[in-house]
């Protein structure tokens, strides 16, 4: 499995990564060594066999619908890098 | 009283012969004369540590004490500590102060614990070493040009140098127990969804378990019996009784049955480890015990599958980190995909963008299939292995890790390298077992001795029983009290 310098960069894309281009040539073969070796599970025949999501097969626990926390905006957005009335602030998305 | 456990610095408190304040001064003197060589320690948190004692003290003058109040400890830094920095070894939260606090912190609170600081840690959770992270490398106490195992590095070196008498840690594929191997302590991870997650900082979700860093097993009860128990506010704590984790630890060993992995003892295993470990078994025998081979046939696909399925939770998490709701943002975004990409590329170290690329890769349209889904078949195989043994045996015992301490640089120029350090540990994780480890022997490498761990793995929910046999064989045996030579001269 090898991956090249598009590979990398659309991967960094998807998650919103930004990689210092002289940095893509060693990405790039980290991520096909790591892929090489994930990629020994194909060996290995699957297909009768159920995917195990959690460890002992819990299920999502229900609760009723009720109102349990009280409104904390304030404190939590106190470590937010900018704020305005209540507000996140971000770069204009529409021109 | 640098060398008391937990249980004997309780005792000292509950007869008088020192309070909460005088110890609380005594180790944050200690950690602020000391930690420069070992870099243990984010964060000291002096001023809320001696608060926190005062107020334990106070309430051992009016009876209402709990059997840790007024006990210091330290706490990993990705547990959520309202008011404390808590920056999971990431420039990415150097500045977060948390609002809030990590079950594991209210618990502690409740029962009057002291805390002492935020200990270092691999960025993220993410390694086995303690060099990702963004505070620099944690010495290990008992050679300082070696690494100290990670991700829990910090805590374990801090116990392991009588920085604190005992520190939580986490452990997504060998967090808790390679480190405490590597540092000489006890450590161990709980059945997934025994201790809370709730405000312990996201790696891999679905394998992810805080646990006790201890000196011995009797404190690891200790510590345990705090931390553990349901909790409403993490939808996948465990809804089971939660047993006294003391009450069993000196049930006698006789006629207890280990299971002895063969692929935990390969071919290539170091020889020096393998004879440690084989002397602890026999160690075992001589208090009644009986062993017996077992196989683990999926053993060598734990690395694979464990390397598809934390990346891509990982890559999931730690998408919250997005430079506009708290945590590091880039200065003068020109767009919003600007200041996504900048605060992230700017904000983690290499090994989590790594890590989230290789998961964002296998979660990438088309892949799903080939990757997540057949890491999560094979994970029911690894799965299936240990309850197939463990229906032969009670334990399953086999080292903790391949090699001992390795020196600082060594591996992080191959990830791979870096990955097979785990091999033995992330198993556990897959399948959501209980582990231990428990310090067995020292090996001797350029004239200095490192630690050696014996990894005990029980069956769900046998926290009780993996505690009661690591403490039987501390009782009969000395290697939990060898201190660190360097930290022996130190404390004259």
């Amino acid at each position: 499995m090898s991956l090249d310098r598009s590979d990398v960069e659309k991967i960094a894309h998807l998650a919103r990564l930004q990689i210092d281009e002289a940095d893509i040539p060693e990405y790039a073969e980290n991520l096909s060594n790591i892929l090489d070796l994930v990629n020994q599970m194909q060996a290995c025949d699957t297909a009768a066999i159920e995917p195990l999501a959690h460890p002992t097969e819990a299920v999502q626990r229900l609760r009723v619908d009720e109102v349990t926390e009280s409104n904390q905006r304030d404190n939590l957005q106190s470590v937010a890098p900018m704020v305005e009335d209540g507000l996140f602030q971000v770069p204009k998305v529409i021109e | 009283m640098f060398d008391k456990t937990l249980a004997e610095l309780a005792k000292g408190l509950d007869t008088g012969e020192y309070s909460s304040v005088e110890l609380t001064e005594a180790y944050l003197a200690r950690i602020n004369k000391e930690d420069g060589a070992f870099n243990s320690f984010i964060t000291i948190t002096d001023e809320q540590a001696l608060n926190q004692a005062k107020a334990a003290d106070e309430r051992r003058a009016t009876g209402d004490a709990t059997a840790f109040t007024g006990l210091p400890i330290a706490h990993k830094d990705i547990f959520c500590t309202q008011g404390v920095r808590t920056s999971c070894g990431s420039k990415m939260l150097d500045n977060f102060i948390s609002p809030y606090n990590a079950t594991v912190i209210e618990k502690f609170n409740q029962a009057g614990a002291v805390s002492l600081g935020k200990t270092n840690m691999d960025e993220f959770a993410m390694g086995s070493s303690n060099e990702s992270s963004f505070y620099g490398p944690v010495k290990n106490p008992w050679d300082t040009d070696r690494v100290p195992g990670g991700s829990s590095g910090g805590s374990a070196a801090a116990v392991a140098a009588r920085l604190a008498p005992a520190a939580t840690g986490t452990d997504t594929g060998g967090s808790i127990r390679q480190p405490a191997a590597l540092c000489g302590i006890t450590g161990i991870k709980p059945t997934y969804g025994r201790v809370s997650r709730f405000g312990m900082i996201a790696f891999a979700s679905s394998l992810d378990q805080g646990g006790p860093m201890t000196r011995t097993a009797e404190d690891a009860a200790m510590m345990l019996n705090v931390m553990a128990g349901f909790d409403k506010h993490d939808s996948t704590s465990l809804q089971t009784d939660t047993p006294d984790f003391s009450a069993d630890l000196n049930q006698p060993l006789k006629g207890l049955k280990i299971g002895l992995p063969k692929e935990y003892f390969p071919e290539n295993l170091n020889p020096a480890i393998a004879a440690r470990v084989q002397a602890a078994i026999k160690e075992y025998e001589a208090l009644g015990a009986i062993t017996k081979e077992v196989s683990l046939p999926n053993t060598s696909l734990a690395v694979p599958s464990y390397y598809i399925i934390a990346p891509a939770e990982a890559s999931s998490n730690l998408s919250r980190f997005d430079g506009v709701r708290y945590g590091y943002r880039c200065q003068n975004p020109k767009d919003l995909e600007d200041l996504y990409k900048r605060s992230r590329g700017e904000g983690f170290g290499a090994e989590v963008k790594r890590r989230i690329m290789v998961g964002t890769y296998a979660l990438s349209e088309g892949f799903y299939d080939a990757y997540y889904k057949k890491a999560q078949q094979i994970r029911r195989l690894i799965k299936q292995d240990f309850v197939n043994a463990l229906e032969e045996v009670d334990v399953i015992m086999g080292p903790t890790t391949p090699e001992p301490a390795f020196r600082i640089g060594e591996k992080t120029s191959d990830p791979i390298d870096m990955y097979m350090e785990d091999i033995f540990t992330l198993s556990l994780n897959l399948a959501g077992l209980p582990g231990m480890s428990i310090p067995c022997g020292q090996v001797t490498a350029e004239d200095k001795s490192l630690p050696v761990g014996l990894q005990i793995i029980g069956n769900y929910f046998a926290e009780q029983k993996l505690l009661n046999v690591a403490h039987m064989f501390q009782q009969a045996t000395d290697w939990h009290l060898s201190v660190p030579p360097s930290v022996v001269a130190e404390s004259k």
